[in-house]
């Protein structure tokens, strides 16, 4: 027997009662506006303001020069490198760390014991910041008394300058990123293992399906959109890593581990130096390149939507 | 034809045994490549605590020693007395707090009006929710770095705090929350003269915990581990957070191996305590934006 249809509120005093949520919807939005406002859009409009103006010394605009800081960091073979570093540092972080956690992720999966216990071992890194993170692999990397060159020199290789050699200082920067990256791509694709239906796992499992195969064709397959997910939120963060490079190298040696983030850095902060126009044409060319990631993110997504 | 059954038979088994053997052969593999990926990645984890309590002989003796002999408490209060560290403490706990906080208010204030209230160019409002998460906040540091001075708050905490106070993220986060929740609930509580004030301080807000707690984990683990921000509008010790007070401990006239790693400990217990208890929020949180 169907109950009696509920009927519309009543009408009374409907408009000052809608004008009254109306109000109340833009108050509560405003604190969050605001601070937008303020620290996101206001001066994402003053760094192009800015990345379009000379500066004195101590970094007050001075007069409009149009585009010149940026022909002048396309025409510098400084500004060259530090995108290659970039592009590099965003290529080795961003594979190891993926591929490596999948690695482990996937090996997890084959029936191990002790799953549960291997899993938050993975997942430790985690809890270490960036700075402790980089603090500690600065003792490691240590040439005179670090870890790393005494068990070296257990099989009678000689020394090496983790840090100060121009041939290691970014894949030692890039190792302890991946360190550091490793706890977190742990758990987000050990939620995506958990997110497959035990059912599909189960028929294949079924179908003689076992191992290297079983994950090859369902796991790595469906887990696709949270690889996707982590490849792109990588590469965003790669691209704005700052407190390893910092505390492990400076940009150093000799640039070569100076990647755009630390370049903004350098040139608006670092040894008392505030160039803030120039710092802030690099951190336009930033803005664009992590847009555009993120534009990659969303067109991806906005075609599963319509898929779906 | 008894005899080509006994032969069948026979490969039968052959098949089984070397069948038996390849596989426990991928299981020794599967074990080896785990417990190798287990000891590089604990390792730094490890030595951070062996190291923070070994003496000076032991950390700078080669071959590295990788146990500490005798355990001593030396290198703790010489990380004490090297930096403010028990001041650079309260700095990152009031700091990461207040963020946390916050951010709480704001979200749950905005994402409420998203869902509940009547609002013109929701869309266009919530795109700008979105695009705030896009812009990566190196590319707008300069200007709040000349911003907050300007307001002279640097080296303070309202300059560590104020351009924290929202974000898109949990405004994100809580609305798919919100929306799930039960429309005869809400009916319910309105039919019983709960105002909205009433309606999502009493009701939803408690009903909606995790989300919350997942939230609350995340912006404080992100605001505790901050490095750029403090680094460039902190001047003196006293105002540093933990992670600057660290990367000082480096930078300290005799790098001594032990006073950093003991730091590290000290610095590592709450982000430890929090990681531990909380992880099954923290996935949650970490897999909000992924596809679902």
């Amino acid at each position: 027997m169907p109950g009696p249809t509920p009927g519309p509120l009543p009408k009374g005093g409907r408009g000052r009662r809608d004008w009254g949520e109306r109000t109340l919807a833009w108050a509560f939005l405003l604190p969050s506006l605001a601070v937008f406002a303020l620290f996101i859009g206001y001066p994402l409009g003053r760094t192009v303001y800015l990345s379009t103006h000379g500066n004195d010394l101590f970094g007050a605009p001075s007069r409009y020069v149009g585009m010149r800081h940026y022909t002048d960091l396309l025409a510098s073979a400084e500004f060259h490198k530090t995108l290659v570093t970039t592009l590099l540092f965003v290529l080795l972080t961003v594979g190891p760390g993926v591929f490596g956690a999948l690695g482990l992720v996937l090996l997890l999966e084959s029936r191990v014991r002790g799953v549960r216990w291997l899993r938050s071992a993975f997942a430790l890194p985690f809890a270490f910041s960036v700075a402790s993170a980089s603090v500690v692999f600065s003792v490691f990397f240590n040439p005179a008394i670090g870890v790393l060159n005494g068990l070296l020199s257990q099989f009678g290789a000689g020394p090496v300058g983790w840090l100060t050699d121009q041939r290691y200082a970014l894949l030692s920067v890039c190792a302890a990123t991946v360190w550091m990256n490793l706890g977190y791509n742990v758990l987000v694709l050990s939620a995506g293992v958990g997110s497959i239906p035990q059912e599909t796992v189960e028929a294949a499992r079924l179908d003689g399906a076992a191992g290297w195969r079983l994950a090859r064709s369902i796991t790595v397959p469906l887990l696709g959109p949270h690889l996707f997910f982590l490849v792109v939120v990588s590469t965003i963060n790669a691209l704005q890593s700052f407190g390893q490079i910092h505390i492990l190298t400076q940009g150093g040696p000799d640039g070569a581990t100076r990647t755009l983030v630390y370049s903004v850095y350098e040139k608006a902060f670092a040894y008392g130096s505030s160039d803030f126009g120039t710092a802030s044409a690099q951190a336009v060319v930033l803005l664009m390149v992590v847009l555009a990631c993120a534009g990659v993110q969303f067109g991806v997504l906005e075609r599963k939507v319509h898929y779906a | 034809m008894s005899a080509t059954r006994y032969a069948l038979a026979e490969t039968r088994t052959v098949r089984e045994s070397t069948f038996r053997v390849r596989e426990l052969f991928g299981r020794l593999a599967v074990y080896a490549l785990l417990g190798a990926a287990v000891v590089t990645v604990a390792f730094p984890v490890y030595y951070a605590f062996a190291g923070a309590v070994m003496g000076p002989s032991e950390l700078s003796s080669y071959p590295p020693a990788l146990l500490p002999h005798s355990v001593t408490g030396r290198n703790f209060t010489g990380a004490v007395q090297a930096i403010p560290l028990g001041r650079q403490y309260l700095n990152s706990a009031v700091t990461a707090t207040a963020i946390t906080l916050a951010q709480l208010l704001t979200s749950i204030l905005a994402a409420y009006a998203f869902v509940f209230l009547p609002l013109r160019w929701r869309a266009a409002v919530f795109a700008v929710f979105l695009a705030t998460l896009m812009v990566p906040w190196e590319a707008v540091i300069i200007p709040n770095y000349l911003t907050l001075s300007g307001w002279g708050l640097g080296n303070t905490y309202f300059g560590l705090i104020l351009p924290f106070l929202a974000s898109g993220f949990g405004t994100f986060m809580l609305r798919q929350s919100f929306r799930q929740f039960p429309a005869e609930l809400r009916d319910a509580a309105r039919i019983d003269g709960a105002g909205h004030w009433r309606f999502l301080w009493r009701i939803l807000v408690p009903l909606n915990k995790p989300s919350l707690a997942a939230i609350a984990i995340y912006v404080f683990l992100s605001a505790w581990n901050q490095y750029f921000w403090p680094l460039i509008i902190t001047r003196t010790a006293q105002m540093q957070t933990l992670q600057i007070g660290l990367a000082s401990l480096r930078d300290a006239e005799r790098a001594d191996p032990g006073l950093i790693l003991a730091g590290v400990v000290l610095s590592l217990l709450p982000t430890l305590a929090l990681v531990v208890f909380g992880q099954r929020f923290i996935v949650r949180g970490l897999t909000a934006g992924a596809v679902r």
